[in-house]
């Protein structure tokens, strides 16, 4: 388990490095340190002597991969690539174009961001299984007719909607929640409900739908026939076998989502206000800040990393027969 | 499962169910506003935009501000204690007279004094231990664990403004590290600032990392007269640096909250003076958390300061003047929210949770009706809420540039009849691009058609009859009335182009239009402009492009046509005239005439203006000058955007005028009021989640009726036809 | 007044699209196994319904893919002499075919907002009257109702418009049974056949797509009549006709939901079964690199690459003649972008699959008698697992439609110039912060995207039940 582990520990590094330079390629590929300048120090009197100022301070005016002013080694370490990329695998994000410590700032965001995440995907992934669950129950009645055309009305519609129009009924039609904005604290509940409940509404469509597929295979097997021959009744079927022998697919799903928890909904933090990760990228990218958007990339891609190896890891657990190694 | 969590919803017991603030704040005196933007830089000598501006003028007090009520805007001493006295000196050093020739003046001197007895507001880096020696210089990592604030520390102090704290500032301008965007402006009449920008500069790579005293180096022309009073010497004339003193570039910063500021870690834990400015001014700031909540408190040593007793003749009708004498600020704490949509903003200060919204928006239009020709009023419903409008126009100009040194429409390269004709192709396209229609369509009459760069309000601008300009308006029934398209396609003839045809070869006109793409509104404006030429037969192709490209576009002078706005720095007509000043120009230069227009004569014109007194000699040639630009249309005089105010009705001494920004110390808020007006308003509706509960019991009967009558069924059917028929599924 | 076809690069994709989906569905007719799973397809209800809806939003989108420019008219000039010489000269505005069906919508503006159905305008408006005094009115639309007389209602005046629609639906309805009818009258005869239809006594599901060839018809009928005069959903900010949007949006969704997979499907395909096939550092390779992809959060990914796209066209303006080529090319680059951030699924999906088919015995005999790796792979693996890729294409298609909504909300969708459902929803969410609220913008954008996807959805579930082998044992 551990020398697994460790294995696909190591393996991650060519993949962090590669992502490393598929963003650093992609976004100065789009920006030239000149652009980035100029954003800054913005429209009135940026003279080419100021933005010649501002790389020089912000070291921007290295070569990109390729050094010949240097001696040795230096050729290649004392460029953009290295100073800006690759340090990040000693976790040292440094600081963003207007000065700000990343590191400090992702710190700060993590909350929220987790705060809004992790009750939408708890609260998701229990009404998800347990309205499939219902839906298998009353596998080919009108009942289950309904829920699944339900579902997939559900799932056809656009997320901006449910969040459009969530907010304006609950928030401004029947004032029950603040329209947007987040506090820490006991008040917190009061501002996150309403996104929460949004994200759950939201998702409950294709989830649904989807678990009533796994259960619905699951259900079919022998075994259970076999079980319900032994007189077992419906429910202690559904939930005793079905349920558990679906684990493997749903956690197949649902554990590559948990990174994305930690970096925040984009569109849901950019309504309701929420000072999360999700906006903090997203600001990075108008304002073409690449210190910000390489550290979100480069965590985004060690989460994705961890859950991976945690799939594997929770397969184990769910299932004894499955060995590591 | 909803059932449950609408019980536990904050929703179904709170008074107030949709209050966005800590059930403490209520009945307090706090104004709480909004702000879209995170401010990126706080620090004095860096920050530059409006957005930063609502923030740092509250906190840093510089030796000058603009009377809170007086238009035109005038100025008067803040910290400082009178009006600088200016000295102008001849080549020989002799001094001059006020009012001689502008060419005889080698240098002016400005004269600065402060009111003695003001103090900073509390700040560590003033404490100082049992010893006296400073008490948090030399802070170790651990000292910061539990720092957030500079508030954060257990002693603060004060102490008083003196002026070597204006003369540091001023350093700070040439500091390598600070970055600071006037410093090739003000370099220009400060020659000394360059000097110590290189003295700084080899220093630093001398010592890299270390905190510079700035108080160790000389800045040639900048000198300490006595504890209270420092001088300036330009190099000729600059009297516009006088307006320059009302902004935080030339405040104070104590050389001990630089010193402070620069320790080890302090950087990485966002400790430093960009994000913790610090001052004389009547508030300080106590929480910055850029992306949720910017806090200000008053400031406990706040100087001695009164409301205004003199306004202009409509303030007192409007109660601005009934806080005469009464000392500032009234509000003690002020609490900017961070909104990233307009529309929550929108919502929450119709719900009476933002008490001013002052964002020129397009969710505002419905606040507003608009007439035929622009006059805005507030909406029946708004007014019946006690909401107000307040519109006053901006020192803002937007204009579309034609590139000179294109060969269509500047004429470059052409002979004397292919520049005429590239002028009567200017005009032509200044008058069909009807600025009135624009602003009704798409700016709801925010803003009015402009005639000239100056905008009205500053000095050189004229108001009725004599301010329109001739090529696109004319004077009729006591009102300007556009031309027309009709005039526009006489006048494209005359160039050359009838009906949209070039008149030797018959092909037609192709003009280019240069723009940045950003935000859907684009689209419909694009669609209107092209609306606009093909009235005219012209052909119309949009060359969209991201800033950057467009800036590079702009400085090379590819550029055709293109739409640029400038926010005056100082209600001055030099600031707006110098973009159209010859050795201004962008392409191969680094100024900020975006046309690359030069015309000799108004050069000459400008130069003269730019050193003049504001007087009946000046207008004459700013009325020259203008006339220059009105036969050479080199811009298309477009609109002068009109800020545009709502507040509630429980906000009080509140008044328009962009350029003054320190202007929430005069603010009051009528607490009562507005507890009484947010409580009618937000009456929660709650029935909804009772039918959200009954829906839940609808679907779950039928379902838990159905299980127990299959629980029955099946132990009648047999397992293995249900499990056929699950099957089908 | 000439005209000049303008083939714009999505164009182009869209009519080969269509090429492979005619040469798909040649080859599946010859193919008895995929015959007989499209016949299952047929018998659902629900897709026949959506087959139905998707092909009338297809025929839109492929009339909104004939583009064109048409010749500026001449100018009556004083000297003859320069009339002949005068070059014939095209408008810079690119118009399709559905445009020009569309003229009246499209040309007929209001100033701003207004209602669907309405007469007058939205917002109020000061007017100066005949005896000095101002008012404030809402004054009358410019084209919306404007053959109605002041004061005269036009409920009466719609229904009269509409009396002819439900004929004119069912003639349509009719004529489509009839010519199911003669199809499937072998043997029994038409009025047999028509009957049998008509009692969904058929294998295939026809009555319930002949419910819905009537009800589009009735739509579509209602539409013809009213909408040259009436504003049927409403203007918006700009006084744009909103169904005029709704349906220049439909391409756009079109296109993104199948460009997109037609783009990656090679890719995905190829590195897919290549990787399964081959194993070894080729499969290594490939895996590397599509989980470096994968780890990248893909907003980001999309964000910075629809990015650097928009430098690409913002820097090379040469390559463009008119404003609708450089919006396609951005739609198009769009497409790609998505594309690749979205084959790592199906690759992954195709390899595991390829490794299993790979022990297979007959792939095994194969490779004994000496076949070659290209000829396996198109021979034995390719077709057994283009179900697969049928099934994915299905599923992504509304997932896509979805996304573009969302990504234009977040700035990095089509181009401001292209006319999308994401665009409108876009526009269209500061509306309803206004007193009283504009909903029929947002209203139409939900309606039309509810059905394109809901259609979609529904297919794309009958192909999967019908192809997915593991479905079919059950």
């Amino acid at each position: 388990m551990l020398a697994y582990i460790v294995r696909r520990l190591l393996y991650a590094v060519p993949i962090l490095l590669g992502v490393n330079l598929f963003t650093f390629m992609l976004f100065f590929g789009v920006n030239s340190p000149d652009d980035i300048a100029r954003m800054q120090l913005g429209a009135k009197y940026a003279s080419p002597e100021a933005i010649q100022r501002w790389k020089v301070e912000r070291g921007y005016d290295k070569p990109m991969f390729y050094n010949p002013a240097q001696e040795g080694a230096e050729k290649l370490t004392d460029t953009l690539f290295v100073d800006k990329s690759l340090r990040m695998f000693t976790f040292d994000f440094g600081q963003a174009n207007d000065g700000h410590d990343i590191a400090l700032e992702i710190r700060g965001r993590v909350g929220p961001s987790f705060a809004v995440a992790l009750p939408t995907f708890a609260l998701s992934l229990v009404a998800a299984i347990t309205f499939a669950m219902l839906l298998v129950f009353f596998r080919a009645t009108v009942l289950d007719f309904w829920g699944v055309t339900l579902c997939v009305i559900m799932m056809s519609i656009s997320s901006m909607f449910y969040i459009i129009g969530g907010q304006w009924l609950v928030s401004k039609a029947w004032a029950l929640a603040p329209v947007s904005g987040y506090a820490g604290g006991v008040d917190m509940g009061r501002f996150l409900w309403l996104p929460v409940f949004i994200g759950v509404v939201g998702g409950l469509g294709a989830s649904a739908r989807w678990y009533r597929t796994i259960f619905l295979e699951e259900i079919s097997r022998d075994y259970i026939r076999t079980a319900r021959a032994k007189g077992l009744s419906e429910l202690a079927a559904l939930f005793r076998h079905v349920l558990k022998n679906a684990m493997i697919p749903i956690l197949t799903g649902v554990v590559v989502v948990i990174p994305a928890l930690f970096t925040g909904s984009l569109v849901m933090e950019s309504f309701f206000a929420i000072p999360g990760l999700g906006s903090y990228t997203i600001e990075a990218i108008r304002s073409q800040d690449f210190g910000v958007v390489r550290s979100m990339v480069f965590i985004g891609s060690v989460l994705y990393i961890i859950s991976l190896i945690l799939t594997d890891i929770s397969y184990t657990l769910v299932d004894p027969r499955v060995r590591l190694g | 499962m909803y059932v449950c969590l609408c019980c536990l919803l904050p929703a179904a017991c709170g008074p107030i169910p949709n209050n966005p603030y800590p059930a403490g704040e209520g009945g307090q005196n706090i104004l709480y506003t909004a702000f879209l933007d995170r401010p990126r830089r706080l620090d004095p000598a860096q920050s530059f935009t409006e957005d930063e501006a609502a923030f740092l003028y509250q906190i840093v007090e510089p030796p000058l501000q603009y009377h809170y009520l007086k238009r035109p805007y005038a100025l008067e001493p803040a910290v400082a204690s009178a009006m600088p006295t200016v000295r102008y000196f001849a080549a020989d050093g002799s001094e001059l007279r006020n009012g001689s020739d502008p060419a005889t003046v080698a240098r002016s001197e400005i004269e600065i004094s402060v009111r003695p007895g003001v103090r900073y507001q509390p700040h560590p880096a003033f404490a100082r231990d049992e010893h006296g020696e400073p008490r948090y210089f030399s802070l170790s990592k651990a000292d910061l664990a539990n720092i957030r604030s500079p508030m954060d520390f257990t002693h603060l102090d004060s102490r008083e403004l003196v002026a070597n704290d204006f003369i540091y500032e001023i350093k700070r301008l040439a500091h390598p590290g600070v970055q600071s965007p006037i410093f090739d402006l003000i370099a220009e009449h400060l020659p000394g600032l360059k000097v110590l920008h290189a003295t700084l500069n080899e220093e630093i790579k001398k010592n890299p990392g270390a905190w510079l005293n700035l108080d160790k180096f000389a800045l040639d022309g900048v000198k300490e007269v006595d504890r209270y009073t420092y001088r300036i010497t330009f190099t000729g004339m600059y009297p516009q640096f006088l307006y320059w003193l009302t902004m935080p570039f030339f405040g104070p910063i104590p050389p001990e909250v630089d010193r402070f500021f620069s320790q080890p870690g302090m950087a990485a834990r966002n400790l430093t003076l960009d994000r913790w400015p610090m001052g004389t001014g009547p508030y300080m700031l106590v929480e910055n958390n850029p992306n949720a909540r910017m806090v200000l408190e008053k400031n406990p040593n706040y100087r001695p300061d009164t409301y205004p007793c003199e306004g202009m003749p409509e303030d007192a009708e409007e109660g601005l003047l009934a806080d005469c004498g009464k000392p500032l600020p009234f509000i003690d704490k002020v609490v900017f929210t961070r909104e990233r949509e307009a529309i929550p903003y929108w919502n929450k200060f119709l719900q009476g949770y933002y008490d001013a919204a002052g964002i020129s928006s397009d969710n505002f239009d419905q606040a507003v009706n608009m007439g035929d020709r622009g006059e805005v009023t507030l909406s029946d419903d708004m007014a019946a809420r006690g909401i107000r409008l307040m519109t006053s126009v901006g020192s803002s100009t937007f204009y579309f540039g034609f590139n000179m040194r294109d060969p269509l429409v500047g004429g470059a390269g052409a002979d004397a009849a292919g520049r005429e004709r590239a002028r009567l192709l200017r005009q032509a396209i200044s008058v069909v691009l009807d600025s009135e229609e624009y602003i009704s369509i798409f700016l709801n009459g925010r803003g009015i058609p402009a005639m000239q760069p100056i905008p009205p309000g500053v000095f050189g601008a004229h108001e009725g009859e004599a301010g329109i300009n001739p090529v696109v308006y004319e004077w009729r029934d006591g009102k300007p009335q556009w031309r027309g398209v009709s005039e526009a396609k006489r006048l494209l003839a005359l160039a050359g182009w009838p009906n949209g045809r070039d008149v030797r070869t018959g092909e037609p006109l192709i003009v280019y239009f240069d723009t940045t793409d950003s935000g859907m509104g684009d689209k419909s404006r694009v669609d209107w402009l092209a609306k606009q030429f093909r009235a005219l037969g012209v052909q119309f192709v949009v060359r969209a492009t991201d800033w950057n490209r467009f800036q590079d576009k702009i400085l090379q002078g590819n550029a055709q046509i293109f739409l640029l706005g400038w926010n005056a720095d100082y209600p001055d007509p030099e600031n707006l005239l110098f973009l159209l000043y010859g050795p201004q120009g962008k392409a191969g230069g680094q100024g900020n005439n975006s046309t690359n227009y030069m015309n000799a004569e108004y050069d000459r014109l400008f130069d003269r203006m730019r050193v003049m007194p504001d007087g009946v000699e000046r207008q004459k040639i700013i009325d020259q000058m203008v006339g220059i630009l009105r036969h050479d249309a080199p811009w298309v005089f477009w609109f002068h955007p009109k800020t545009y105010s709502l507040q509630h009705g429980w906000l009080k001494n509140r008044k328009p005028g962009d350029i003054v920004r320190n202007g929430l110390k005069y603010q009051r808020v009528d607490v009562a009021a507005r507890e009484a007006a947010r409580e009618r308003w937000n009456q929660p509706v709650r029935w909804p989640m009772a039918v959200v509960a009954l829906l839940l019991v609808v679907l779950v009967t039928p379902a838990v009726l159905s299980w127990r009558r299959r629980e029955k069924a099946a132990a009648c059917v047999g397992p293995d036809k249900a499990s056929e028929r699950g099957g089908t599924a | 007044m000439g005209v000049k076809p303008v083939l714009l690069l999505t164009d182009l994709l869209v009519f080969t699209l269509i090429v492979c989906a005619v040469f798909f569905a040649i080859q599946a007719r010859r193919h008895a196994p995929s015959r007989e799973a499209w016949r299952r397809v047929g018998r659902q209800p629900a897709a026949m319904a959506s087959a139905v809806i998707l092909s009338v939003f297809a025929i839109i989108g492929v009339m909104d893919s004939l583009h064109y420019r048409s010749q500026l008219p001449l100018e009556q000039s004083e000297s003859a002499a320069v009339e002949k010489t005068a070059p014939v000269v095209y408008s810079t505005e690119v118009l399709s075919v559905l445009d020009a069906l569309l003229m009246p919508l499209r040309v007929q503006m209001e100033k701003t907002y207004s209602v669907p159905f309405a007469r007058e305008s939205f917002q109020r408006e000061t007017v100066e009257q005949a005896d000095g005094g101002q008012a404030r009115i809402t004054p009358r639309l410019a084209y919306g109702a404007r053959h109605l007389q002041e004061g005269e209602p036009s409920l009466p005046d719609i229904a009269r418009r509409l009396v002819w629609t439900p004929f004119q639906a069912l003639a349509v309805a009719g004529a489509l049974l009839c010519v199911v009818g003669i199809k499937r009258s072998r043997g029994v005869g038409i009025v047999a056949a028509m009957r049998h239809i008509l009692a969904g006594c058929t294998e295939l599901a026809w009555r319930p797509a002949l419910i819905v060839v009537f009800l589009v018809a009735l739509l579509v009928a209602a539409g013809v009549a009213l909408a040259p005069h009436y504003h049927v959903l409403g203007t918006d900010k700009v006084g744009q006709d909103v169904l005029y949007l709704s349906l220049k949006s439909i391409r756009t969704g079109l296109v993104i939901g199948t460009l997109t997979t037609l783009i990656m499907l090679p890719f995905a395909v190829m590195f897919g079964i290549v990787a399964g096939y081959l194993g070894g550092w080729v499969d290594d390779v490939i895996q590397y690199f599509y989980t470096v992809l994968n780890s990248i959060p893909s907003v980001l990914l999309i964000a910075a690459s629809v990015l650097m796209m928009q430098v690409m066209i913002d820097t090379h303006p040469q390559w463009f003649d008119t404003a609708a080529e450089r919006a396609d090319a951005r739609l198009l680059a769009l497409c790609a972008i998505l594309g690749i951030t979205s084959w790592t699924g199906l690759c992954r999906l195709l390899r595991g699959e390829t490794l299993k088919l790979r022990e297979l015995d007959y792939v095994q005999a194969a490779r004994a008698f000496g076949a070659s790796t290209a000829q396996i792979l198109r021979r034995h693996i390719l077709p057994n697992v283009m179900h697969i890729v049928l099934i994915t294409v299905a599923l992504d298609f509304s997932i896509l439609v979805l996304t573009e909504a969302v990504l234009s909300y977040v700035g990095i969708g089509v181009d401001p110039f292209t006319i999308s459902f994401g665009s409108m929803i876009n526009a269209a969410r500061a509306e309803l912060a206004r007193e009283p609220v504009v909903w029929w913008s947002l209203a139409s954008a939900f309606g039309f995207m509810l059905t394109l996807v809901l259609a979609a959805n529904l297919l794309a579930d009958a192909v999967r039940d019908a192809f997915d082998p593991r479905r079919q044992i059950r």
